[in-house]
């Protein structure tokens, strides 16, 4: 058998894993692993500035492509600052395998340099992790946390290799582990039977159907079958903010995003609705509003792969437990093999009432012709982009217009930090988009506060050529904080505003990419396409925004799903 | 409600420290907790004992059992079970009349002195919680307690029922 060592093992396995990048940033705990990495392998390391942003790539890169993402920090320091991006993967339950450097095995404990007890710090933000203490353990280590990360609910794993283990004189029989065996863990994926039955009864017997469906489409891959699943029934169909794209955002059927900022008519078929067919969502306060007034009429069915998301915040009628890929393949069957049949003139009617809430536009806003008004940006990027980009965002208003106003025709197409909601997501999120995506479109919508905080990567970007189109959507403030300073603090705006706001232009040159200040609407779409059409080039588009646009449609707090402000001065209740 | 949770689950390091983490994490409040190797010693087993209505005793039960390490979680309030504890109480026992006193009220419990001096008594009980509590009620007008172990409740199901892998 071959002889390797620890630190060979570590490469080795993400080899025969099928790694085929890895985001990291080197010091003292990993550097035997380092030298494995220059001597035998064929994987490409990309150098980041700041291990935050490693994270945030190999998300952007899992949130993309489906598969596991992995990075490479070292002790301390290293993998302290990994902890943002793990809980940004965490919350959005995204396949992660984080492999930090730790202290040699005889020193943890004794506060050494670079010393931090990792698998402590990430133990409530992480699905999994491991400490591992001999060399020989390493491949199985690593390949139980591809495993772990990637089935049953998603989510990142840590696995914390001390430096003696990692010993480059020290050799051992390697094997690669073909098989994972955990007899405490095994997720479940077919729904009940019995529950299937039921959950068709009650679709079949409501007047006034919705089906909710959130980020646990996207993972199993199910918009398809989300998709046949609706338009068998004539359902209407709301997404999450996580779930957009699980059926196309121009499909005549869908709603909108529902929530907080969701639509009003997304919003008001949720609340007047008799069945909620939830699949892959997890009922988040950025959804329900105040449980307590939450769909007062609803009979609930919940497919989700956690038990723990079923019944948690809203309590299901039928829970079901499974895959969405696997439940709407069992419900299709169900639904084929039934005799029963949907009201269709109660489903008309349905219909007819969600039209006029349509009718209502609430996404309309007023154009302007002397300011760029945040809404036309994203439309315009839609435009140019003919609705095909990868669309990677960061927090705040920019996020929530990107959402709204582009529609994305399939999933993994938008990539956004949902749970967490980190500001500095968005630019490595989409370096990882464009790392595993080299031809495509790739556009970060982001705004004057997120994007300063991962704006160092712009000089990885250059290293590597990773020519993403940033689209700062720039109001001169933390224009979401600002918002509900206005809404909810009469108007005090305590520290939203960015006094001393670098000129982005000069600072994107300065890292050697193009820079583009637009400030008047007609020039909007030339620059847009201009900046696209530069397919190998970085392009920072700063755009001055109308900084007083609010988002609407905006839920009121403690207030049921239709309680809904539409705009400065207009509410529903 | 009183609850309590039995947990088989590997035994690896950190894995206690995942299902405590858990407990605190979530809010959940740990009254008292027993853990120890079983007959198998891959495996752990642990008893809980927590408070919480049906619905938060779900959401402990399946948060429990959603823990990479976690083989088996049961509520054994649910059912018939044995419940034990075992306490140690040092009890102040100078003077002839305190020290029969106390005596006999360990003898009514059943309990058992494990060490003797001419001032001191160490006695062991063991049984339900509320029998260990109910021992210190009565002897707390004796004497003196100058101090308490307590293990922690170790509980089991009665008749087949049984959580094995
Ligand atoms: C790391 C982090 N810190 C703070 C916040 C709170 N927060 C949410 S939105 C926001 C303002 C974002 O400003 P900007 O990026 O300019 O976007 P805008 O709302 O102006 O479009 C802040 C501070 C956050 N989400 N993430
Ligand atoms: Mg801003």
């Amino acid at each position: 058998m071959e002889q390797l060592s620890g630190a060979e093992m570590v490469v080795r396995t993400l080899t025969d894993l099928g790694v085929k990048h890895l985001f990291g940033y080197p010091g003292g705990s990993v550097l035997d692993i380092y030298d494995a990495l220059f001597q035998h392998s064929d994987i490409e390391h990309i150098l980041v500035r700041h291990e935050q942003a490693a994270v945030h790539m190999a998300d952007g890169y899992a949130r993309s492509t489906g598969e596991v993402g992995a990075c490479l920090v070292t002790s301390g320091p290293g993998a302290t600052n990994t902890i943002t991006g793990i809980a940004t993967a965490y919350m959005d339950s995204i396949p992660m395998v984080v492999l930090s450097g730790q202290v040699p095995t005889s020193l943890i404990g004794n506060d050494a340099f670079q010393e931090t007890d990792m698998i402590g710090c990430s133990r409530p933000i992480v699905k999994h992790s491991f400490l591992v203490k001999h060399a020989e353990d390493i491949p199985e280590a690593i390949r139980k946390a591809f495993y772990i990360a990637s089935t049953g609910r998603p989510g990142p794993v840590v696995v914390d290799l001390p430096k003696d283990v990692q010993n480059p004189q020290l050799k051992f029989p390697y094997k690669f582990p073909e098989t994972v065996n955990m007899r405490s863990y095994n997720p479940t994926t077919r729904g009940h039977s019995r529950q299937i039955k039921k959950a068709v009864s009650a679709i079949m017997a409501a007047k006034k159907p919705v089906v909710y469906v959130g980020g646990g489409a996207v993972a199993s891959e199910a918009q398809q079958l989300v998709t046949d699943f609706v338009e068998k029934l004539n359902l209407p169909i709301t997404n999450t903010l996580m779930g957009l794209g699980a059926i196309s955002g121009e499909h005549e059927q869908f709603l909108g995003m529902l929530g907080m900022h969701g639509t009003y008519e997304a919003n008001m078929s949720m609340h007047k609705s008799d069945v909620i067919v939830a699949l892959g969502a997890r009922f988040d306060d950025r959804v329900t509003n105040n449980v307590t007034k939450f769909c007062p009429d609803a009979q609930i069915i919940h497919v989700d792969i956690d038990p723990t998301s079923i019944s948690k915040t809203v309590s299901a009628h039928i829970p079901i437990v499974g895959a969405i890929d696997t439940v709407l393949e069992q419900m299709m069957q169900q639904i084929e093999e039934s005799k029963e049949q949907l009201d269709q003139q109660a489903l008309a009617e349905w219909w007819q009432t969600i039209n006029e809430w349509r009718s209502r536009k609430c996404l309309s806003y007023e154009p302007s012709t002397d300011k760029i008004k945040p809404q036309f940006a994203v439309e315009t990027l839609y435009k140019v982009t003919k609705g095909e980009a990868y669309v990677c965002s960061d927090v705040g208003q920019h996020q929530m217009f990107a959402a709204l106003y582009y529609p994305f025709k399939k999933t993994r197409q938008w990539i956004n930090s949902g749970g967490l909601g980190t500001m500095g997501f968005g630019f490595p999120a989409a370096m990882g988009v464009k790392t595993a995506f080299p031809d495509a479109q790739v556009a970060v919508i982001t705004g004057d506060g997120s994007i300063q905080m991962n704006i160092q990567e712009l000089s990885t970007c250059l290293q590597y050529n990773i020519p993403v189109k940033i689209i700062s959507l720039n109001n001169a403030a933390l224009g979401m904080v600002k918002q509900w300073q206005e809404m909810f603090y009469s108007g005090r705006r305590s520290h939203s505003y960015m006094e001393s706001m670098p000129d982005f232009v000069k600072l994107a040159e300065a890292y050697g990419h193009v820079g583009m200040r637009v400030d008047d609407p007609a020039e909007l779409e030339q620059a847009m396409t201009d900046a696209f059409a530069m397919k190998d080039r970085l392009v920072f588009m700063d755009i001055r925004i109308d900084p007083a646009e609010h988002v609407y449609p905006m839920q009121i707090k403690f207030g049921a799903m239709d309680d809904m402000w539409l705009s400065k001065t207009e509410r529903t209740s | 409600m009183r609850r309590i949770l039995s947990i088989l689950l590997e035994n690896e390091p950190g894995a206690l420290s995942r299902i405590v983490g858990l407990f605190s994490q979530r809010g959940y409040n740990i009254e008292s907790l027993t853990v120890a190797p079983t007959d198998d010693e891959t495996l752990s087993r642990i008893t809980i004992t927590t408070m919480g209505d049906d619905q938060v005793i779900e959401q402990i039960t399946k948060q429990v059992n959603k823990l990479v390490d976690v083989l088996k979680v049961a509520d054994l309030s649910e059912g018939a079970h044995v419940e034990r504890e075992l306490m140690l109480a040092k009890l102040r026992a100078n003077g002839n009349a305190t020290r029969e006193e106390v005596k006999r009220t360990v003898d009514i419990f059943r309990g058992q002195v494990v060490d003797v001096t001419n001032s001191l008594y160490t006695v062991q009980l063991t049984g339900p919680s509320d029998k260990l509590d109910a021992f210190i009620a009565a002897v707390r007008d004796t004497t003196e307690i100058v101090e308490i172990v307590r293990t922690g409740v170790a509980g089991i199901a009665r008749g087949e029922r049984a959580l094995r892998q």
